[in-house]
């Protein structure tokens, strides 16, 4: 991507859109962990604004959405193992309830 | 093969769309999303097992935090326009944005380190005080580790590897741009440690 | 990267030593392998003693153990057995069939199959091998600390593994710990090779080389290295915990006010999960046993095709089967902690996961056996080894299957019945296939033949012993006898399968010694082996195009890919092989 001198000068510009966006989301962040909201919702905000910051990391600084399918399939992949790896806790507290249960 | 380079080191392949390095880099950030994976289910695991502190007791200063993430994210920025200006020939001023983001670097270690663990161990709060820190440290430190690993490589391509740009300007480039993948996963990284550590 | 400052001249250092060409990494691969696997099965065979003898001193070695391992009177002590156990199943999955497997055979012919003039990265691969030979010199110091080596299994379970080693030893300088390290330095070292292969095998095909038209060894490469990609690094995430809870007191994997032989282990605060480990373990060491065994079927559908004359029955099915073998392998790793108190639903979704993998095991199985249908089999030495895979990767593969079902786990678990099972899979399947392998390339490698009557008396007796060793196990794990047991006769049920034990012993020993003939064969032939000229087998693929052995460059002239891996006896024509590498204007 970004190939010719032109369009890597033109990219420069998004790279200080995503700079500013990135900085707000920074302080709507903090700003959000004031709210008085449950834990969980508290949780999930943090993990969207987290997200939103991340996507824009890596689609724009990181070209990514400049690149090709075989890529993508790649990080398909990782991020599917990615969510497996991460229901561990999920498939190991069901463990613990059942556990629980039977002592009670 | 002799003296000349391999397929595909310079010039992307026209299936995958990339060079060798960049593709290798990739490879690699897919493992380490596995690997803070990993970390990120052990967090969550432990905080949903027992007896982690509850939050929002600020355990740890989110002033620290929200500095440093201002200072990486800025580190980014001026990654990405290292690697525009080498693309764009002027070498002068993509040295220049890699000196600034390696001096960011150096800050956010130095907050890390002085006001944040040498400050706690110092009230005895080391990483076996609580599964809380314990996690923490690991975590931070393993990202840590991989600031200062990036350090290295851009302080390689500022001094000794410098002389790359003359003999292979499109090289260079290109290894900067993979410095540069690797740079921003980091700080992918830390976008999420923020918010988990110090805010949740 | 370049590597023109090789071209001219190279000093032995950076020609034998720091190379980076991938023919000698990959022969410095396969040689440190073989003796780490040699050295693997040398702890066993010391094993096999006491459970054949318990009791009494072990002839021979008994004496040069030293003290963390025997007692005065030579006789392994229960903590001596503990360690030579946790390091003979390291030492063989990690140290002995990965690098055999991957780095060996996957440098060496994985690049010339592909008509490629070397790795993608060749530094990359060069220090690959170095972080794995430091890795295996990491794992073997840990004989030489005090307290002795590793014993807490290759599973390396807390909580008893946070705190084995500790007691009155050096904090950091002590088994577990350096055990730990040593794993960290080879998770390092795969994942340097496995992004050079997939980054090799997508981009430096040659013209014509389309993925469909890839021998089948390199796809079995390419799916292996995904999985070391994508497998690993939780494990070295596991590793990193284990290690800050062993050095630093952390409770990652401590529950509170553990008590351990009347101790109460307050130097940990507690609030962790010893069932963390098991997942992270198990997350890499599920995936890690297909690791073992791809790359073995690999080798295998090559050598069958090139000895039965015939294409391999349903290539592209061989393909998706492996790829959807690798895919499904990281979503059945709670199969091995079925006994964990795991809640009905959850067992339900993990047995359900590993009768779906078992399918294309069936699938590859069936694929190859049907290979062989209406071939005029050539009964070379590689392809008896390749023909003894199939029977035995059969019984490993079907003794899993009671293993996967969560109602006959509970009677099988953590008994030698799950020894029996994936020693088939491992020993008996994969080193048989490997072995087989090395018979197959060695002339590529060297120029020259290794002889076909030690070969026959190296094959022979392993494939009988190999069975002897292994057979045993499923009658003494079906009586009940629980894996790791210092001395299984101090159970009545023990000692009505003392017989089966003895057996397995004689057994090992013997296969010790029928692995002389390919010691000799394998130095001996270096120098002396028959000749031959660059196609010995009659083969097909593209490092057959290449001179045996291939210069630096590896090709004489870049190859083009004008056709599928396997034209053997295509009808009318004149000769039974077609070469990937000659036009067809040359055939007629
Ligand atoms: C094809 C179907 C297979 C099935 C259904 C299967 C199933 C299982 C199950 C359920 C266990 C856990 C048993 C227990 O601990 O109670 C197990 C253990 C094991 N399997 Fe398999 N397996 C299969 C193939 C393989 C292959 C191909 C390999 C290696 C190349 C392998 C290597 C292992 C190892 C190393 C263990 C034991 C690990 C330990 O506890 O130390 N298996 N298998
Ligand atoms: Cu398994």
């Amino acid at each position: 991507m970004a190939a010719s001198a032109e369009e890597v000068r033109k990219s420069i510009k998004s790279y200080m859109l995503v700079f500013g966006a990135l900085a707000v989301l920074t302080v709507i962040t903090v700003a959000a962990s004031w709210l008085k909201v449950s834990v969980a919702l508290g949780i999930f905000i943090a993990l969207v604004i987290a997200s939103v910051k991340g996507s824009l990391v890596a689609s724009v600084f990181m070209h990514l959405t400049g690149e090709k399918a075989t890529l993508y399939w790649v990080l398909i992949i990782s991020a599917f193992f990615f969510i497996l790896l991460i229901l561990i806790p999920v498939i190991q507290n069901s463990e613990t309830a059942h556990l629980i249960d039977q002592v009670t | 093969m002799s003296s000349e380079l391999l397929p595909h080191t310079l010039e992307a392949h026209p299936v995958t769309g990339m060079y060798n390095g960049k593709f290798g880099v990739w490879l690699f950030l897919a493992s380490e999303v596995m690997l803070f994976g990993a970390l990120f289910s052990a967090y969550i695991l432990l905080r949903t097992h027992g007896d982690f502190p509850s939050h929002k007791e600020t355990l740890l200063d989110y002033r620290f935090g929200a500095l440093n993430t201002f200072l990486l994210i800025t580190s980014s920025v001026t990654m990405v326009m290292a690697w525009a200006s080498f693309k764009l020939n002027d070498p002068g001023k993509g040295k220049m944005y890699l000196w600034i983001t390696v001096i960011l670097s150096c800050a956010f270690l130095f907050i890390k380190i002085k006001f944040e663990y040498l400050h706690k161990i110092h009230e005895g709060i080391t990483p076996s005080y609580s599964t809380f820190y314990g996690i923490y440290y690991c975590m931070t430190g393993l990202h840590g580790l991989h600031i200062l690993g990036g350090v290295v490589v851009m302080l390689y391509f500022l001094t000794v590897g410098a002389g790359l740009w003359n003999k292979n300007p499109h090289q260079f480039t290109n290894r900067i741009e993979c410095t540069g993948l690797y740079w921003h996963f980091v700080d992918l990284v830390w976008i999420f440690l923020f918010p988990v550590f110090y805010l949740l | 990267m370049s590597s023109d400052h090789h071209a001219h001249n190279p000093g032995f250092i950076s020609k034998y030593v720091f190379s980076l060409d991938h023919k000698v990494i990959g022969v410095q691969y396969t040689v440190t392998s073989l003796i780490f696997l040699f050295f693997g099965f040398s702890l066993m065979m010391i094993m096999r003693w006491q459970l054949a003898y318990p009791g009494e001193s072990i002839p021979l070695v008994g004496g040069w153990l030293g003290k963390y391992l025997v007692d005065n009177n030579g006789v392994l002590l229960p903590e001596g057995y503990n360690a030579l156990g946790a390091m003979h199943g390291t030492i063989m999955v990690f140290l002995g069939v990965v690098p055999l497997a991957v780095g060996g055979f996957g440098n060496y012919v994985m690049p010339l199959q592909i008509g490629a003039p070397d790795m993608a990265f060749p530094k990359l691969n060069m220090a690959s091998y170095w972080v794995y030979f430091l890795g295996g010199v990491t794992m073997l110091a840990g004989f030489f600390v005090p307290g002795g080596a590793a014993n807490s299994g290759w599973t390396s379970y807390p909580p008893l593994a946070d705190i084995a080693n500790t007691v009155g030893t050096h904090p950091f300088w002590n088994g577990q710990t350096v055990w730990l390290l040593g794993m960290v330095l080879l998770i390092t070292s795969s994942l340097l090779g496995s992004v050079n292969f997939i980054v090799t095998i997508m981009h430096l095909r040659v013209k014509g080389l389309t993925m469909f038209r890839l021998p089948f060894f390199v796809w079995a490469q390419f799916v292996t290295s995904f999985l070391l990609l994508l497998a690993f690094p939780p494990l070295e995430a596991a590793g990193v915990l284990q290690l800050m809870d062993r050095a630093f007191h952390t409770s990652f994997f401590m529950p509170e006010g553990l008590v351990v032989s009347g101790v109460v282990q307050d130097q940990f605060a507690g609030g962790g999960s010893p069932l963390l480990w098991q997942h992270l373990f198990w997350f890499l060491a599920h995936p890690e046993v297909y690791v073992l065994i791809l790359p073995a079927i690999g080798i295998v559908g090559e050598i069958i095709a090139n000895n039965t004359r015939r294409p391999l029955w349903g290539y592209k099915t061989l393909v998706y089967s492996v790829i959807f073998l690798g895919f499904m392998s990281f979503v059945v790793w709670a199969h091995h902690m079925f006994l964990t108190g795991m809640g009905t639903a959850m067992s339900t979704f993990f047995q359900t996961t590993t009768m779906i993998i078992s399918i294309p095991s069936v699938v590859i199985l069936t694929a190859l056996l049907l290979s062989l249908w209406q071939g005029s089999i050539r009964f070379t030495v590689p392809m008896l080894f390749a023909l003894s895979f199939l029977p035995m990767f059969a019984i490993g593969g079907l003794t899993g299957l009671p293993l996967g079902l969560s109602a006959s786990d509970i009677q099988l678990h953590d008994t030698y019945y799950v020894i029996g099972h994936f020693h088939y899979v491992v020993a008996p399947g994969t080193i048989m296939a490997l072995l087989g392998g090395i018979y197959f390339w060695y002339p590529k490698v060297t120029g020259r033949k290794m002889s076909t009557f030690l070969g026959h008396l190296h094959f022979w007796p392993s494939f009988v012993f190999m069975n002897t060793v292994f057979f045993p196990m499923f009658m003494v794990g079906l009586a009940g006898i629980s894996r790791r047991l210092w001395d299984q006769t101090e159970y009545v049920q023990g000692i009505d399968v003392q017989g089966w034990v003895r057996m397995s012993s004689w057994g090992a020993w013997a296969l010790g010694l029928a692995q002389i003939p390919f010691i000799i064969n394998f130095f001996y032939s270096a120098f002396a082996g028959k000749k031959v000229n660059e196609n010995p087998w009659k083969a097909t693929t593209l490092e057959w195009a290449a001179p045996s052995p291939p210069p630096h460059g590896n090709f004489a002239e870049v190859p083009v890919a004008y056709r599928g891996p396997y034209e053997y006896s295509v009808p009318d024509a004149k000769e039974d092989f077609h070469p990937q590498h000659v036009p067809d204007s040359q055939l007629v």
